[in-house]
């Protein structure tokens, strides 16, 4: 009994590690940047096979690829809201005009993606081993990198939370998730701002992707929608804008997952949907939220 | 009669008390004003009345039935319309179009035949626009839109108009006409509350004026009585 | 007098083109007839959207929800029923299920609104794949076929009826209760508008017909499972192919729902492998430079012609 608590514990530490940093990133996408992106989970997916390649081909491990993709996604992110977004952004004739615009726009991003993942890596199903020794922890038996998984979400969580809270820029973050308007008040380069905030929303989604290859047995080039919606309904959870809270209801979430997996597994998704509704009715602002 | 009965009226947002313990009447065929400080939980309390948010506590009594909490368009067909603060137009729409809606879903059979016989061409002549009705809501300019959206609510053949700071951004000669078009709906029997910073329209206007402050009702009364209530001064000099 | 020759031409050119889709089959090849039956279920799926997201503005992801509704129907009950029976049970279904969603998430402001549709799809998806793998064993379904006539005349009944619904709404009460919640929704609810039942009807109108086409395209595909039933891309499409088309008129979502169905179809045979990548560079380049579709486009040209028309004015 208390091995299968401990195991559904760690469970949902493992998976609402992974939930809540693609769930900042989308936070941080739609929160500050107003950006409804679907295609979030695609860089995830991304994530998942530049790990694959890079281990298959170059031998990397995936926690140097970590070091290495971050600032590509980082960048990546970055350009393509300075060039698509950022016109967008001008061309809209009111902030909803621009969500719904921007949300269409990520669309047309989501096929280009998984049209080039498709073309690059082919539709068979990719895995790799990584750490898969078994580690004994509290009684119960985990594979390595599962534990280590656990261990960077963790800490680029706890990164970004300081980044977020010391530093200037981080600072500057989230008053625009508060108020963009008075963000721009207050002197911040609010184009710099929302440049910056898609780029860190890429950069976590392609991370999670790389921790996610490391313990997950299934890479394809439709992996990604699962996770974007995990994020939105995680963002609803945590209260839109609200980053700690984001940050948050993915634990939440992945407790969740964790149980129900156990109970009738296969039925994950559908538990997280109702979740999902139950929160839209009952208090779409979040249960988080002030 | 009293048409408008509110009582012990509490509305929260977060911690902060929007309206607290307000409680005041109103009698049939009054002109009342709405006065208070920004702030002052004016457009609050019409929201409440309105229905475009529900109370927390307290009763709203329209002609004996509490509406506290039903949804707008219950109380519109009711008997209460109401214009707002920042003009909500069908923008897209003519001004035919406007107060054709009104007067399709928000005039019953059941309510007063004040308006029968007049269609939504009449109430434009009324307020003004005679005319206009093909014309696209938002090319009008602010002067005329206002007029717009009281004959819309007019359109719903209210027994209760709730005005929410209907002069603003008028220049004096169309504030003259506002005042002019106030007094000619009231006197076709329509009960009205008026929120307005303008005072010279409040002070020749209304029968009765209630003072908000801090969401809570600071003082009630004649207009003459109101401007020398030494509290009000205060408040309003104090800004 | 040039008023005159005008409509008298359109109505000659729309009777024209009705004479030529009824007598399709009897000119055209047959993969000319599967052509434009696909075309067509592209429109009509376009135009059931445009019944309500086109006036209140609120972007419904849904659409393959209630198309995949009306395909597994069909599948489960292909033996047995007729197929006029089966897309009226698949409308129906449909129907249903719209408005209870819509029912419970309409009150929800725009972006969460298309959220939870976008999430329905999934839900739905992974809910019949779970059922199928867990309860009925078996993993997709095969289905008993019609032959590619009759499912064309039955889909040209399908648009004729959506039209004609569509063009009935516009000239409504409804309707304008619908452009009146589209331009604002306090204002309208303070008007006397029932917002959420008017709301709801329209989602679900909308999503009946969406049920319906579904149904008898199932009767082309012999084989159905979750993925082909519950495909997202077809969510996309109509709110590509409204915008693109432009939402103000009538016409207009057929137009451009028309040219874009057969861009797909084009691109889908041609370019196999790359067609999701020039669909969605296509998304890109219309969102970025036509924002208001065909529409926006031919009124910027009206307005152009006109200037030149007055020498001296602007």
């Amino acid at each position: 009994m208390f091995v299968k608590f401990v195991d559904i514990i760690v469970g949902s530490l493992l998976m609402g590690g992974i939930y809540a940093l693609i769930a900042v990133g989308f936070s941080l996408q739609y929160g500050v940047a107003r950006v409804l992106n679907v295609s979030h989970g695609e860089f995830l997916m991304l994530g998942a096979f530049a790990a694959w390649s890079l281990f298959t081909m170059a031998g990397i491990n995936p926690v140097l690829s970590l070091v290495i993709c971050a600032p590509v996604f980082f960048a990546i992110g970055f350009l393509i809201h300075r060039t698509l977004f950022k016109r967008l952004r001008i061309c809209s004739e009111s902030p909803a005009v621009f969500e719904g615009n921007s949300m269409l726009a990520s669309f047309g991003l989501l096929f280009i993606i998984q049209n080039v993942a498709l073309l690059v890596w082919g539709s068979p199903v990719r895995a790799y081993s990584y750490l898969a020794y078994p580690v004994s922890f509290l009684g119960t038996v985990f594979s390595a990198n599962r534990i280590v998984t656990l261990i960077v979400s963790v800490l680029i969580s706890i990164i970004f939370y300081l980044f977020l809270g010391r530093t200037r820029m981080g600072k500057a973050i989230r008053a625009a998730a508060q108020d963009p308007g008075a963000a721009e008040l207050m002197g911040v380069s609010i184009n710099e701002v929302l440049a910056l905030c898609f780029g860190f929303g890429t950069m976590m989604a392609g991370l999670s992707g790389l921790l996610v290859s490391m313990t997950s047995v299934m890479v394809t080039p439709f992996m990604g929608m699962e996770y974007t919606l995990i994020a939105m309904i995680v963002v609803v959870l945590g209260g839109l804008g609200n980053i700690k809270g984001s940050f948050i209801g993915g634990f939440i979430l992945g407790l969740v997952g964790t149980i129900v997996s156990y109970i009738q597994p296969g039925l994950s998704m559908v538990a997280y949907y109702f979740i999902f509704l139950l929160l839209l009715l009952i208090r779409p602002t979040g249960i988080l939220a002030k | 009669m009293r048409i408008l009965d509110v009582a012990g009226l509490r509305k929260y947002f977060g911690g902060l008390a929007a309206t607290s313990d307000v409680a005041f009447h109103v009698d049939q065929g009054e002109i009342v004003g709405l006065i208070g400080p920004n702030g002052a939980g004016k457009t609050t309390l019409f929201n409440l009345i309105s229905g475009a948010i529900k109370p927390d506590a307290g009763t709203i009594r329209f002609k004996e039935t509490n509406i506290a909490g039903m949804k707008p368009y219950r109380i519109c067909r009711a008997g209460i319309a109401r214009t707002f603060q920042s003009v909500q137009l069908f923008s897209n729409m003519s001004v035919f179009h406007n107060v054709l809606v009104g007067s399709l879903f928000g005039a019953t059979k059941q309510k007063a035949a004040r308006f029968d016989m007049v269609g939504p061409s009449d109430l434009l002549e009324l307020v003004g626009l005679a005319g206009m009705g093909d014309l696209r809501a938002m090319d009008l300019r602010l002067a005329n839109q206002k007029r717009l959206e009281i004959a819309r609510a007019l359109a719903t053949r209210p027994d209760l108009l709730l005005l929410d700071e209907v002069m603003a951004g008028l220049n004096p000669t169309e504030v003259a006409e506002a005042m002019h078009l106030v007094r000619r709906i009231s006197g076709r029997g329509i009960t009205i509350v008026m929120i307005e910073h303008v005072m010279k329209a409040i002070m020749s206007i209304c029968s009765r004026v209630i003072v908000l402050h801090y969401g809570q009702k600071l003082a009630e009364g004649k207009p003459e009585e109101i401007a020398r209530d030494k509290t009000v001064i205060e408040v309003y000099l104090g800004e | 007098m040039k008023h005159a020759t005008k409509n008298v031409s359109f109505a000659a050119g729309l009777v024209a083109a009705a004479l030529l889709l009824v007598a399709l089959p009897q000119w055209a090849s047959s993969y000319g007839v599967i052509f434009t039956t696909n075309i067509l279920m592209y429109v009509i799926v376009t135009l059931s959207w445009v019944i309500f997201s086109g006036p209140t503005g609120y972007i419904s992801l849904a659409t393959s929800a209630f198309f995949g509704i009306g395909v597994y129907t069909a599948a489960v009950l292909s033996e047995d029923l007729p197929l006029p029976l089966m897309i009226l049970i698949g409308g129906c279904i449909s129907f249903c299920l719209a408005f209870l969603v819509g029912a419970i998430t309409l009150r929800l402001r725009g972006m969460y609104f298309t959220m939870f549709t976008f999430a329905l799809v999934q839900l739905i998806n992974n809910f019949v794949h779970w059922y199928e793998v867990n309860i009925t064993g078996t993993l997709g379904r095969v289905v008993a076929s019609l032959e590619s006539d009759t499912i064309y005349y039955t889909i040209l009944v399908i648009f004729c009826l959506v039209v004609l619904v569509s063009y009935l709404i516009r000239r409504s009460r409804f309707g304008l209760a619908l452009r009146s919640i589209g331009e604002s929704e306090e204002a309208a609810a303070h008007a006397g508008v029932n917002v959420t039942l008017v709301k709801v009807a329209a989602f679900a109108i909308g999503a009946f017909f969406m049920g319906a086409v579904g149904a008898v395209m199932t009767m082309r595909w012999t084989y159905i499972d979750p993925p082909t039933a519950f495909d997202i891309r077809l969510s996309f499409m109509p709110l590509l192919m409204a915008i693109f088309g432009g939402m103000g008129q009538l016409y207009s979502p057929i137009i451009g729902s028309a040219i874009f169905a057969v861009l797909e179809e084009v691109l889908t045979t041609k370019f196999p492998y790359y067609y999701m990548l020039l669909f969605g560079g296509a998304m890109l380049l219309v969102i970025l430079f036509m924002p208001h579709g065909i529409e926006g486009v031919i009124r910027k040209l009206g307005t152009a012609r006109k200037r030149e028309r007055v020498p001296g004015k602007t």
